[in-house]
């Protein structure tokens, strides 16, 4: 059989519509230019590896395993999600799931424990992505005798094995991560694609709160959302900020005190709640958090 | 040979078929992923009809999406017992049926012998039947 010497590249990224995930990721995900960039890159590298497959140029298919390194509440999950959307419909993964870890699911707490423990992940994640949230708590350089070691191990070995079953997407802080692969670097070597993750900028911040407050049919009036701008760039400087999660978490807690205080006007002061009442957050929910009396800390005193 | 066509125990499905490939096991057990089913690997030396209780090669994998996985397994338990029966069973969780739904052998011993008749002489001239298998002459373990 002789093979064709064209592919039509436009008919190929048409029927696996990775233009529609990209241009969600897009909508969906504020900032992130430079990793929307590379998974743009990246989805370019597959659809023309996946041509190369079909016209027999190419053999074996690309390894495929990523690394994504950035601060708690950067989007890496989400990312994650995607990643395994557009790989579903490239057809280099056969099921569109994500099986999400951390070194609890991996390792086990005595002897033995550890290799049952992780193969059951794997088994659970072939086919699919298999995202491990915190990768570098599974190396515990201070204690020799501890069992990451052997999952990591099982690990490599399904990496290289099961290459055509198996995604592997490792995630964590950047500093830590890159001590993990300094000393662990037959896992350095067998990720093709690192992916770093900037932290948003305020303005960024204040769109995800937007997108956040629409998704929860929340309105936040002009002055709740300078309350929220100043809420940010005192949060910034506080300990344990996680970007987007700090964000989410500000508006959980902005619900409560507005749910409290419709409560109070309803029952109190006998007055009536309209539907634009139930949506509204105002200045007043924002500004009463202890982040403006100086957070955590201050509290204590 | 009446007693043993074709030298291969039959049991389960599939087993009047030559042997199935893994392409064929795999599409076995997306069928039965995809009905929902759980699905594990089991063992055993004693090829009576009667023995249903075999033994278990790890636990049954629930939760599991993609066939990989459970052939992985499969080929673990080859590797374990390379001259055992071996055989994939499907189970239904659904409330009412909570049973067996698919069972079939992976793997056989190189070679079968089969099984023997055993004819008791008992009163009134009655005989009783008894199938034996020649495998089972041997201890556990030693058969194959």
């Amino acid at each position: 059989m002789t093979k064709p010497d064209k592919i039509d590249i436009q008919a190929l990224l048409n029927e696996s519509h990775i233009n529609e995930v990209l241009d969600k990721l897009d909508q969906d995900l504020v900032g992130l230019v430079p990793v929307k960039q590379r998974i743009r890159e990246i989805a370019a590298y597959l659809l023309i590896t996946k041509a190369r497959l079909q016209l027999g140029i190419e053999a074996a298919k690309p390894s495929l395993h990523m690394c994504f390194t950035g601060n708690p509440g950067t989007g890496k999950t989400t990312v994650a999600l995607k990643m395994a959307d557009i790989l579903h419909r490239l057809g280099y993964i056969r099921q569109n799931h994500v099986v999400s870890v951390t070194r609890d699911d991996l390792v086990g707490q005595y002897i033995g424990h550890t290799a049952p423990k992780t193969k059951e992940v794997i088994k659970k994640a072939m086919g699919g992505v298999l995202f491990i949230d915190e990768a570098y708590y599974l190396y515990k350089p201070e204690n020799e005798r501890d069992y990451g070691q052997e999952s990591i191990e099982i690990l490599l070995q399904t990496m290289e094995n099961h290459r055509d079953d198996l995604v592997v997407i490792l995630a964590g802080y950047q500093d830590r991560m890159g001590t993990f692969f300094k000393s662990n670097p037959g896992m350095s070597s067998r990720i093709a694609h690192h992916i770093d993750f900037p932290d948003y900028d305020e303005n960024e911040l204040l769109e995800i709160t937007k997108l956040m407050a629409d998704s929860m049919h929340y309105n936040l009036d002009k002055p709740a959302f300078n309350a929220m701008k100043d809420y940010i760039e005192k949060r910034k400087l506080q300990p344990h900020f996680a970007n987007a999660r700090s964000i989410r978490n500000a508006l959980d807690r902005a619900r409560l005190r507005q749910a409290n205080r419709l409560f109070n006007d309803a029952i109190k002061h006998k007055k009536d709640t309209t539907a634009d009442d139930l949506s509204l957050i105002t200045e007043a929910d924002i500004r009463a958090s202890r982040v403006f009396d100086g957070g955590l800390d201050a509290k204590k005193v | 040979m009446m007693t043993n066509p074709n030298k291969m125990v039959t049991q389960g499905q599939f087993s009047f078929l030559p042997p199935l490939t893994d392409a064929q096991i795999t599409a076995q057990i997306k069928y039965a992923l995809g009905k929902g089913w759980a699905l594990s690997v089991e063992y055993t030396d004693d090829p009576h009809p009667r023995n249903t209780y075999w033994e278990m090669f790890g636990a049954p994998m629930f939760d599991l999406k993609d066939p990989a996985g459970i052939l992985m397994e499969i080929n673990n338990c080859r590797k374990t017992f390379p001259n055992h029966y071996i055989r994939v069973m499907a189970f239904s969780s659904v409330r009412g049926v909570e049973s067996p739904t698919m069972s079939y052998i992976v793997n056989r011993p190189k070679n079968e012998p089969g099984f023997g008749l055993v004819r008791q002489e008992t009163a009134g001239r009655n005989i009783r039947y008894t199938i034996h298998s020649y495998a089972t002459d041997k201890p556990e373990g030693e058969r194959y």
